[in-house]
């Protein structure tokens, strides 16, 4: 039980974090993250990587999704355009690991503009469209210009390097991924306490009447656009380094398809809404396995597997629509709510 | 005619006054502090604007001026164009013909925001804020233009962004949530609010945008005695104490002629009228406009209902 929370200065309150039992969740979350790499197993610090980037990922989606109110189902592709920026600067001019994560962002960055132009007019379904067929260009590049992109073979990637360590294992790419996607969820939670994200926010909920406050959509949709695009590329980058092996196939529709059920399940418009989604959904694919392992099928389990998690990532997407349209992120504040009042109301 | 003139007058006055519920208030002063349109040169000027809609005309030909530090109604029937006047003025529509000055300079064909950037702010007919933020927020987002925060500074959330939230907190509270007392909603969502506490919202946040002319498009629509008296007092403050020019549309005559320095009546997208309240509510076109004949004796029994109906 926690009585009211009283705030002392707009600074307090304009905090991101403002009550004690906050920091104190906060401190345990950032123990545990530390933790985790000596208690977990290989398979769980694969994941957990995996988590990481999907994280950035998502929380470049949510950005422009989430937040801005324009659907786009590109997301995969400007992953993979970070993946083959850094797999390219790591062959062919073997920059340090943090200048290519960062030349991956901008690079894609630079795609999320020029897909984006057309948002002014172009909306809603017709603008997802737009981005799919971006997709679609996009792939075709990654396929056919050789000279950078390998064609269909790909580009393999040399284990990322910083001060002489090889990070070459599941166990120190963590040290290397957490930070660096923590950095940037904290950086779009600021975003939404400035001018920057109100009018994300404002063009999302009415855009016409956000013009007349004085905000230009064209150049914000863009910016949108670009920062989404800037996560993707970064996340990409991180794919990169993980998987080693960057090809035209990495980076398929059906994963941008698993970003936006991501942050909707997770709850659209919530800085924790694009990381549980994250999570949820790197989970679901592991949990299946395991389950269609427990089954006892007489054909083999592997090969059920895809089509079964197609559906019920599809299942997910339409039962959170219905049941949950604010996604995880609610559940668990109404969990948050009965734990604040417990035990005088349940 | 001329002699059923003071009839018509009247007529007028308790017609308008019924229709809208709200019983005339005397005016507190009897016009001798109130600003002359066209002595001092012109915060806003509209000339010659036409706008249509396929075969409609929503405008044709309107013409009007804007004192500084007035405040100046627009009134009609509904349908009139009052709405696509603001539309207009606030550049959601081009006009096929016709110009809008603002403080001498021509702004026909600014874009929106920059017209907000000028100090053009204003609020809407059918409530726009946005229902996703809180009532914070919504005001905040009225400042936009005036802060400049970049992405680097938002994302780092560092020297700029944090000092700019910080200071606009700071305004916001003490100026303007204080001023339009509505210290306890400022963490609400505004989707749970009433009616008219959404309306004063709408103004907190056009009052955030720091205003040389506040557009009202029905400040008062749908709410209550007590919270269109409230409007009211605002409304003069604003004017009075910000030193704010005040254009707005408003249906309740009572308020109109209380607080209005000038005003202008449209009807079928033409201005019929243009002057002081008095004036215009004994023009025989503003009364023909608003009871739909000119017929004298149709007139008359009119106004026997109304009072009937009133008494
Ligand atoms: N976007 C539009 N498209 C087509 N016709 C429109 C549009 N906006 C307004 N009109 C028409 O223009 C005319 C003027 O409408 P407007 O909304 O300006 O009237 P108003 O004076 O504000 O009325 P009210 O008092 O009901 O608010 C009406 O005939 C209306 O149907
Ligand atoms: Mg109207």
């Amino acid at each position: 039980m926690r009585i009211g929370t009283a705030r002392s200065s707009y600074r307090h309150d304009e905090a991101l974090f403002d009550s004690r039992t906050q920091y104190a969740w906060l401190a345990i979350l950032g123990v545990a993250l530390l933790g985790f790499p000596f208690v977990a197993d290989e398979y769980w610090l694969y994941l957990a990587c995996l988590v990481a980037i999907n994280i950035a990922s998502a929380t470049g989606l949510n950005i422009l999704t989430g937040y801005t109110g324009l659907v786009s189902l590109g997301q995969a592709a400007f992953m993979g355009i970070g993946a083959y920026t850094v797999a390219a600067f790591e062959q062919k001019f073997g920059t340090p690991v943090l200048l290519n994560l960062l030349a991956g962002g901008f690079v894609a960055m630079l795609g999320g503009l020029v897909v984006g132009l057309p948002s002014l007019r172009v909306k809603g379904l017709y603008l997802a469209i737009s981005t799919i067929a971006a997709s679609v260009v996009l792939h075709f590049v990654f396929a056919n210009w050789h000279s950078v992109t390998g064609g269909h073979s790909g580009i393999t990637v040399a284990p990322a390097e910083i001060l002489g360590i090889s990070f070459d294992t599941s166990f120190r790419l963590y040290w290397l991924f957490v930070p660096i996607t923590i950095m940037m969820v904290i950086g779009a939670a600021n975003l939404f306490r400035t001018r920057i994200g109100r009018a994300f926010i404002a063009i999302r909920d009415r855009d016409i009447s956000a013009e007349v406050l004085g905000i230009p959509l064209l150049r914000y949709k863009l910016l949108s656009f670009g920062l989404s695009s800037f996560y993707a590329g970064v996340a990409g980058g991180m794919w990169a380094y993980f998987f080693r092996v960057v090809t035209p196939e990495s980076f398929p529709l059906l994963m941008s398809i698993f970003f936006l059920a991501a942050i909707i399940v997770g709850g659209m418009g919530t800085i924790l809404g694009a990381i549980l989604g994250a999570i949820f959904m790197t989970m679901v694919p592991e949990a299946l396995k395991l389950i269609v392992g427990w089954l006892p099928l007489s054909t083999d389990a592997t090969l059920i597997l895809s089509p079964v998690r197609t559906i019920v990532f599809g299942a997910l997407i339409v039962g959170f629509l219905v049941f949950e349209p604010l996604g995880l992120q609610e559940i668990w504040r109404r969990i948050r709510r009965f734990f604040h009042l417990w035990p005088f109301r349940a | 005619m001329a002699r059923d003139t003071p009839l018509l007058v009247s007529a007028l006055a308790l017609a308008i006054n019924a229709q809208h519920e709200l019983a005339a208030r005397k005016r507190q002063s009897a016009g001798g502090d109130k600003v002359h349109p066209g002595k001092v040169n012109p915060i806003l000027e509209v000339e010659g604007l036409t706008l249509s809609f396929g075969g409609i005309k929503a405008l044709s030909d309107v013409g009007f001026e804007v004192a500084p530090g007035s405040i100046t109604t627009v009134i009609g029937p509904n349908g009139a164009g009052k709405t696509s006047l603001f539309n207009t003025i606030s550049g959601f529509y081009k006009p096929s013909t016709g110009r809008i000055r603002f403080e001498g300079e021509d702004i026909t064909a600014t874009r929106p925001p920059a017209r907000a950037k000028l100090g053009l702010a204003r609020s809407f007919q059918n409530i726009a804020l946005f229902r996703g933020m809180t009532v914070l927020d919504n005001i905040k987002l009225g400042r936009h233009t005036h802060l400049r925060t970049n992405v680097l500074d938002a994302l780092f959330y560092f020297g700029r962004a944090r000092r700019e939230e910080m200071e606009l907190r700071q305004e916001v509270e003490e100026r303007i949530i204080d001023f339009l007392e509505i210290d306890h909603i400022r963490h609400m969502p505004v989707s749970v609010l009433s009616y008219g506490l959404q309306k004063r919202v709408e103004m907190a946040r056009a009052l955030a945008m720091r205003p040389k002319i506040l557009m009202l498009d029905e400040p008062v629509a749908g709410m209550n005695r007590e919270e269109t008296e409230d409007m009211a007092r605002f409304i003069l403050d604003v004017r009075d104490e910000w030193g704010v020019t005040v254009l707005m549309v408003e249906h309740d005559m009572g308020m109109v002629m209380d607080l209005s320095d000038h005003v202008v009546v449209l009807n079928f997208g033409k201005l019929i009228a243009d002057g002081t309240p008095a004036e215009v509510q004994a023009n025989p076109e503003v009364i023909k406009a608003y009871l739909g004949s000119g017929d004298v004796s149709e007139l008359r029994e009119r106004l026997h209902q109304t009072v009937a109906v009133g008494g």
